[in-house]
């Protein structure tokens, strides 16, 4: 695979460059990144106080607070989470322990990856004209969440079922020697040891939903108010931020405030899910490790 | 922790039917909150009205505590289409009704003007109606010919179907393929961010939200079009000419709570809600 | 196997679940298919010049440039720079300053594309303008849309070098091999098909961006010749038109979401023959 040449080269001076390329191109990347941040807590921070957290939003956005807001992402988030968990987790282990002799498995990540490339505000329509209007949920978190799980669904199962694949074999030839169920064998073994991939997966899912815009806007709507029950209305934060800077007079300051709190909510999304993620499985996945390795 | 697959597989098979009846709880829950026809409105359409119609819907539900009024967006068009197929009770249209839509009913809450913008360092203070429409067709492509800099025009137009940009083509006797331009743009917003980022811009955008950001410091300005100054004064009385109604559209006659709401709008306590959105109330 | 009753219901509920995410993206196709039948129908597709559906003028191709062109461009930037954040992450930042530079990563793919769009249109439009034309160009595109996949990019692209085999890496420094010869040799090469995975979700991403590029790519559907011309995507051009389109217009954005899907798959498909070659390597 690799060539002599690489045995024969005393290529010190070589990894000496490209880690200074590299650190350069680190630097560059967190530094463009941190302008951004930076722009966002400077313009933003100002309005950020536990009454903009608690109030309800007044003067088009322009005065009060998100509250409403806030709780209509949380809302969708969790419809999101809790049909995309399922049905991805469902997908990835199939895909990884049960289909490989399948050409249907091949259609099925195919279609996958083409899920993952639907632009945002098709798949914005499409969840109007199904969610809404065919399936009757009308602007509702309801369908607002489903369209989501529409969306972050290639995200989770593709690293999950990357995560599954990376266990090695043993794990899975010792448990069948041992009599151990295909069930017990992915909920005591496989998961747990797939359970970084996981936490990648729900990150990167969480993030991209958070920061989806044009299909919650067709779906979960525009309404400021409380919403009561997941059949109501409900503006996410997303949403919020781009009517203040690009439909509201004066709503820039409070949209750079919104973007704070959306990137504190995800923060604390993360290490929340790092940290469940971490305490359900990592005790079984390091025992494992310990015991399957020799 | 589970301690044999037997037990796993009841108790999965348990939480398969706990969820199930969650989900169910939840659904009709959800279907039987306020959501009766006789006290919810469903409102659609133009998003430049959307922002004003929330605030007036909160003021009415604040008087009438069992109402409903949800505002959605989706451009002036759809929200037409919506009432007259039924999904919306009314609709924002940001515009006069087209000839085909006549049998609709329109009622007019409030009025709007655009007001052609260029950056605050643009040395040039009006432009005759033949430089306009020499500028916007690609004819006049230095601002030094029309006593600017010694730079290129950048035009800023808006996108098709907006109904700014139908009255500015109807206005300056343009047809949208004569237009020239270097940048296209959607929302009002986007067009002030756009022409307060370059010094050799040009665009138009609504006189409210342009006198307000010149007010907050953005760094633009307001020109004189055929030697008439462009202001909310002028919209009120009819004198400017650049000027279009924003209209709340019914199928037939408004009843009930639509008819209540409508009423609610052009009431003269209202004008402040209006101001504050940078539109201009009727004159009365 | 010793089948038990939670194994049979497995067998039976796994494959469903499956064919229901399989499913979805079949049901946006056939929408779109029946949406933009009108506009198929009507052949209006081959006989105009311009994009002006006001006159019934329904040209296409500059907004499908325009697309491949601000998608390629970021693709092209953020590959390795991507390729070299996971490197950096993985191989050789130390391990506490690996921590943060991940955790800046997430914050930024959690970044709504409003927010990079904004971000764009009010510091780098200008900046660009500056140096030449309206600033809202292909340029500040590429650099928005990069902007936008690299975070991701980089996050997928370390997880797949995570993967390398452990005994690789340290049977590669007893040798004597130094770091690099290691990365680029043993690490990279097993990681091909996760890099190429990530490179691939990241593209798809990148031609279906709509609000970013709405925001700073000017939206003019003609054929640039420069990069410092502005330019029109096919997502963008639904965003900004169909609130307001009607019939035949609307049944031509439909149809413009179609062309990017079948865009997408023709990157799915070339992406999995890609693969398969790499397979034998």
């Amino acid at each position: 695979m690799h060539s002599g040449l690489a045995l024969r080269c005393d290529c010190r001076w070589l990894d000496r460059v490209v880690q200074a390329l590299l650190w350069l191109l680190a630097a560059l990347v967190c530094g463009v990144f941190c302008w951004l941040l930076f722009d966002i807590v400077i313009e933003g921070g100002a309005g950020l106080s536990w009454s903009f957290l608690s109030q309800l939003p007044e003067d088009a956005g322009r005065a009060g607070g998100i509250v409403s807001i806030l709780v209509a992402t949380l809302a969708v988030l969790v419809v999101c989470l809790s049909v995309a968990l399922p049905i991805g987790l469902g997908t990835a282990i199939w895909l990884a322990e049960y289909s490989d002799h399948l050409t249907v498995a091949r259609w099925v990540r195919s279609s996958l990856q083409l899920l993952a490339g639907v632009p945002s505000i098709v798949i914005g329509l499409f969840g109007y004209a199904f969610f809404c209007r065919a399936l009757g949920f009308g602007y509702s978190l309801l369908a607002g969440g489903l369209t989501l799980a529409c969306m972050v669904l290639p995200l989770l199962v593709g690293a999950l079922e990357a995560g599954l694949r990376a266990v090695p074999e043993s794990l899975r030839q010792g448990a069948a020697a041992l009599g151990l169920s295909q069930a017990g064998t992915l909920l005591h073994l496989l998961l747990p040891a797939a359970a970084p991939a996981l936490i990648a997966g729900l990150i990167l899912s969480v993030g991209r939903a958070l920061a989806e815009t044009a299909a919650l806007l067709f779906t979960s709507g525009y309404v400021t108010r409380m919403p009561e029950s997941l059949a109501d209305s409900g503006r996410v934060l997303s949403v919020h931020i781009f009517d203040l800077t690009m439909n509201v007079a004066g709503g820039d300051h409070y949209a750079y405030t919104t973007a704070l709190v959306l990137l504190g909510l995800l923060c604390a999304i993360n290490a929340l899910a790092k940290l469940a993620v971490g305490v359900l499985f990592n005790g079984n996945a390091r025992r494992n490790e310990q015991v399957f390795s020799q | 922790m589970i301690c044999n697959d037997k037990l796993f597989a009841n108790r999965f098979v348990l939480f398969v039917r706990l969820l199930t009846m969650v989900l169910l709880g939840v659904f009709l829950a959800s279907c039987s909150s306020e959501r009766n026809k006789a006290n919810h409105l469903q409102i659609t359409g133009s998003s430049t009205m959307a922002p004003l119609l929330t605030e007036m819907a909160k003021a009415f539900e604040q008087r009438h505590p069992h109402a409903r009024i949800d505002v959605q967006t989706g451009g002036s068009s759809r929200g037409v289409v919506d009432t007259r197929t039924g999904l919306a009770d009314i609709g924002m249209a940001s515009r006069a009704l087209k000839p085909q839509e006549r049998d609709l009913k329109a009622h007019t809450i409030a009025r709007d003007g655009i007001a052609i913008i260029v950056h605050r360092n643009n040395p040039i203070t009006g432009l005759s109606r033949a430089q306009v429409q020499a500028i916007y067709r690609g004819e006049q492509r230095h601002w030094q010919h029309v006593g600017g800099k010694d730079t290129a025009i950048n035009v800023v137009s808006k996108a098709e179907g907006r109904s700014t940009l139908e009255l500015f083509l109807d206005y300056f006797e343009l047809r949208s393929s004569d237009i020239k331009a270097q940048t296209i743009i959607g929302d009002n917003e986007q067009g002030i961010k756009t022409v307060a980022g370059n010094p050799n811009a040009i665009g138009y955008v609504s006189i409210g939200t342009a006198q307000y950001s010149v007010e907050q410091g953005v760094a633009i300005k307001l020109l004189a079009t055929s030697g008439v100054i462009p202001s909310s004064e002028a919209v009120r009385n009819g004198t400017f000419p650049l000027s279009r109604p924003l209209n709340l559209v019914t199928v037939k006659e408004p009843q009930g709570l639509a008819a209540q709401f409508i009423a609610f709008t052009r009431l003269a306590t209202n004008e402040p809600l209006i101001e504050q959105q940078y539109f201009v109330p009727l004159a009365h | 196997m010793y089948r038990s009753r939670i194994d049979r219901l497995l067998q039976t509920a796994l494959p469903l679940l499956a064919l229901l995410a399989a499913v979805i993206v079949l049901m946006i196709l056939w929408f779109l298919w029946f949406e933009s039948w009108p506009f198929i129908a009507s052949g209006d597709l081959f006989n105009s010049n311009t994009w002006h559906p006001s006159e019934n003028q329904y040209n296409l191709w500059p907004m499908v440039l325009g697309t491949l062109v601000t998608a390629f461009g970021a693709v092209v930037l953020a590959a390795p720079l991507g390729l070299g954040a996971a490197l950096f992450c993985r191989f050789y930042a130390p391990q506490p300053l690996a921590r943060i530079y991940r955790w800046i990563l997430e914050l930024m793919a959690g970044i709504p594309s409003v927010v990079y769009g904004f971000w764009g249109l009010v510091v780098l439009v200008p900046m660009i303008a500056r140096w030449q034309g309206p600033g809202t160009s292909i340029l500040a595109g590429i650099l928005v849309l990069t902007l936008m996949i690299l975070p991701t990019a980089s996050l997928l692209a370390e997880a797949a070098l995570e993967k390398t085999p452990e005994h690789w890496i340290t049977g590669a420094y007893a040798l004597g091999l130094n770091r690099w010869v290691m990365v680029r040799h043993l690490a990279i090469p097993h990681a091909y098909g996760g890099l190429l995975n990530a490179l691939l979700l990241q593209a798809a991403r990148a031609l279906g961006e709509t609000m970013a590029v709405l925001m700073v790519c000017g939206n003019i559907a003609v054929l640039p010749s420069s990069l410092f011309d502005p330019v029109r995507t096919l997502s963008a051009n639904i965003a900004l038109e169909m609130a307001y389109a009607l019939d035949t217009h609307r049944a031509a954005l439909y149809f413009s979401g179609l062309l990017l899907l079948l865009t997408v798959l023709l990157l799915v498909l070339g992406a999995g023959r890609l693969r398969q070659e790499y397979k034998h390597a």
